[in-house]
């Protein structure tokens, strides 16, 4: 046997995704018995192995702790900001001020910065809206944009910290 | 209408959600239905249909858990896709505008000039 | 209280639909008509759960997961269309 056939990394890509999958599997069918547990586990075996290709190379969560903290603070955030949104949208439209502004990204992993510009969209007035890949920036538009600096601040210290570190 | 047998408290809980939902997400659709410009009336459906409709799953998911034996995840997974899915069609409805060169209301700051 | 709350709920999420088939149908691009259907069906999504509970059947989840991936795909169908002029590059 060939040392690629025995590798783990050939049959088992992504083992983090494929218990991803079986958990999915589970969700979906809403029986927990053994055969679906085996099935689902089976498909999060085969569908990395058979979609490997198309992936672009993963990414590594080092550090699976801050990653739980950082899915509170979303969550925390996201309903906090769907109630800002919310007032802002019922408050008469001349009072509010929307921008644009350019956010300097410092993470260099795609995946990373994917789950940067989801935040930046589900959090508190931003949406982003484009990425630059070469100048490495994100176009921001905010809904009520204040100060420029303090928004950048904000999203600096609040979310790609942290990601950072998850990341790193 | 089914009978319903559940306890008042968890009555109320469902109830909320699902009026919450209900009120977040008009709100959202009002926004897009008022805010003057494209990149504004953005904001409404990505932020508050997703977090109303997400409630209103929430109190779907605890009535069938408490109706029929054991857990119905299932609006969890609709939950997810819904919270996971929101930001890239906005992100790609955005684009889509810039690159059709869509003008903001004239206060708008530092339009991108493309 | 849930009988109560239902319809009420059903009727804000139907005057939401409203809205969007307003902005829909005034959209002064073909962006907001693509931003409106993308909210509709969200909406929507609500609408066939609470019948769900309405109609006390419990069934009617796996519709709401197809319209959910089926708005998706066609926002981003679209949107694709509109920055190539092709929906597969």
């Amino acid at each position: 046997m060939s040392p690629l056939l025995r590798s783990r990394q050939f049959w088992l890509p992504h083992p983090l995704f494929s218990l991803f999958l079986a958990l999915l599997w589970l969700l979906m069918v809403n029986r927990f018995n053994v055969s679906h547990i085996l099935l689902g586990l089976a498909l999060g075996v085969a569908i990395p192995f058979v979609t490997h290709d198309f992936w672009p190379e993963r990414a590594k969560v080092k550090h699976p702790l801050p990653l739980l903290r950082y899915a509170g603070v979303l969550l925390v955030d996201i309903l906090r900001s769907n109630l800002v949104v919310a007032l802002r949208i019922l408050r008469p439209a001349r009072h509010l001020q929307p921008g644009f502004f350019v956010y300097p990204v410092e993470l260099d992993d795609d995946f990373a910065i994917t789950i940067l510009a989801s935040t930046i969209s589900l959090t508190p007035g931003t949406v982003s809206i484009h990425y630059d890949a070469k100048a490495n920036t994100l176009l921001v538009h905010a809904l009520h944009l204040e100060d420029e600096a303090d928004a950048i601040a904000g999203i600096k210290q609040r979310y790609e910290q942290p990601l950072r570190e998850i990341f790193r | 209408m089914t009978s319903i047998d559940m306890p008042w408290f968890m009555q109320l809980v469902v109830a909320g959600f699902l009026l919450f939902g209900a009120i977040v997400a008009l709100i959202g659709s009002w926004g897009l239905a008022k805010l003057p410009d494209f990149y504004m009336r953005l904001h409404g459906p990505t932020k508050a249909s997703t977090l109303g409709v997400g409630c209103t799953l929430i109190g779907s998911l605890l009535f069938f858990s408490h109706q029929q034996e054991g857990v119905s995840v299932q609006e969890a997974l609709v939950t997810i896709f819904l919270f996971a899915t929101a930001p890239v069609s906005a992100h790609m409805m955005a684009k889509a505008a810039l690159r059709r060169r869509l003008k903001g209301v004239p206060r708008t700051r530092n339009m991108p000039e493309r | 209280m849930i009988a109560v709350v239902i319809p009420i709920a059903l009727t804000l999420f139907a005057a939401a639909a409203l809205l969007n088939l307003y902005r829909l149908a005034i959209g002064p691009d073909i962006v907001d008509r693509i931003l409106a259907l993308d909210t509709l069906m969200i909406n929507g999504i609500a609408l066939i759960v609470l019948s769900d509970i309405w109609m006390g059947l419990g069934v009617l989840f796996e519709l709401a997961l197809l319209i959910a991936l089926m708005g998706f795909v066609g926002t981003v169908a679209m949107s694709k269309y509109l920055l190539r002029g092709d929906v597969i590059e």
